[in-house]
């Protein structure tokens, strides 16, 4: 069995409103060193080995559904876990 | 010309485009489930707003994959009429059906207000009743509406005269004020605001008509004869 850890965040262009208010919150927190907060999101998958190779399923899965190309980017980490 | 509206778990102005077809312009119109697959005997497809799925993942992520869709694009590809009002809009962008992809307004804030609008282009089936560079007013109520796309495809919308309808005082930080769009063929709109809100006096505005007049009207003169020019 393996784990893939997806990550999946804006393009720098697309405005992170989100990002934006938990940085502005963080401020009030009174953590004036705040310069930037992004919000993503993060997908922790389980699968078994197939016929194609583990990250060009991920890779797809990303392209697929995972992410919205046209305004999101994707990494991700693939482990093997122990039986 | 009967009218399919797909309805998915979430969707929730479903009965409001039934009413606008059925009650106000006397055409034909089914509630049809996400769950089928055969589009035959339907003339016109139009995905309702509301919020699909939950909204899990993203707008219209899942909805793309419910099986109802696979009919929606081979409909689309025949060339027959399809329409996407805001979560419809949504969903028709992650199925790839239209280009770019509708971020989260700009305020952050769900705005929910009667927006004036711009019609860009008349020369869509979906516009032709509307006079040249009429000015319109329709609801709009969306938390994400902020229409997004590269630069090399909005100078692909507007070599092909793609945009449809503008924001005349933009209030979600669309590029361009893109309010809806149609594909390169014409024959596929998607809009943020809610023409189907907009059909009786009663409700404030009757700016709404002029996209299903326009429909009727290009189907009777023979569907597909007006193309995106």
């Amino acid at each position: 069995m393996y784990l893939a850890k997806v990550y999946v965040t804006y393009k720098p262009s697309i405005l992170d409103p989100k990002g934006e208010a938990i940085k502005d919150a963080l401020h009030r927190l009174d953590y004036e060193n705040v310069a930037a907060v992004t919000l993503g999101k993060y997908f922790e998958i389980k699968l078994t080995a197939g016929e194609k190779s583990l990250a060009e399923q991920v890779d797809e899965m990303c392209d697929r559904l995972l992410a919205n190309v046209n305004m999101e980017t994707y990494r991700y980490e693939i482990t093997e876990l122990e039986a | 010309m009967k009218f399919a509206i797909p309805v998915f778990p979430g969707s929730n102005c479903d009965y409001d485009l039934l009413n606008a077809l059925r009650d106000c312009l006397h055409t034909p119109a089914d509630l049809v489930p996400a769950t089928t697959t055969d589009l035959s005997g339907y003339d016109a497809v139009i995905l309702p707003g509301g919020f699909s799925y939950g909204d899990y993942l993203r707008s219209g992520a899942i909805a793309r994959f419910a099986p109802v869709m696979t009919a929606v694009k081979a409909f689309a590809n025949s060339g027959k009429p399809v329409m996407g009002i805001c979560n419809g809009f949504q969903i028709l962008t992650e199925a790839g059906l239209l280009p770019g992809a509708l971020q989260a307004n700009e305020s952050s804030k769900f705005i929910c207000q009667v927006s004036a609008l711009h019609v860009s282009n008349t020369d869509t089936r979906f516009t032709t009743a509307y006079a040249r560079h009429q000015d319109i007013k329709l609801p709009i109520a969306h938390g994400e509406g902020n229409y997004y796309c590269d630069d090399a495809t909005l100078a692909e919308l507007k070599a092909h005269n793609q945009i449809v309808f503008e924001y005349v005082d933009n209030p979600n930080g669309s590029v361009a004020n893109i309010a809806g769009i149609v594909n390169r063929r014409g024959n596929v709109l998607g809009m943020m605001p809610h023409p189907e809100r907009a059909v009786e006096t009663i409700l404030g505005s009757v700016d709404g008509l002029g996209i299903f007049d326009s429909l009727l009207m290009n189907h009777v003169q023979g569907d597909a004869h007006v193309e995106n020019r």
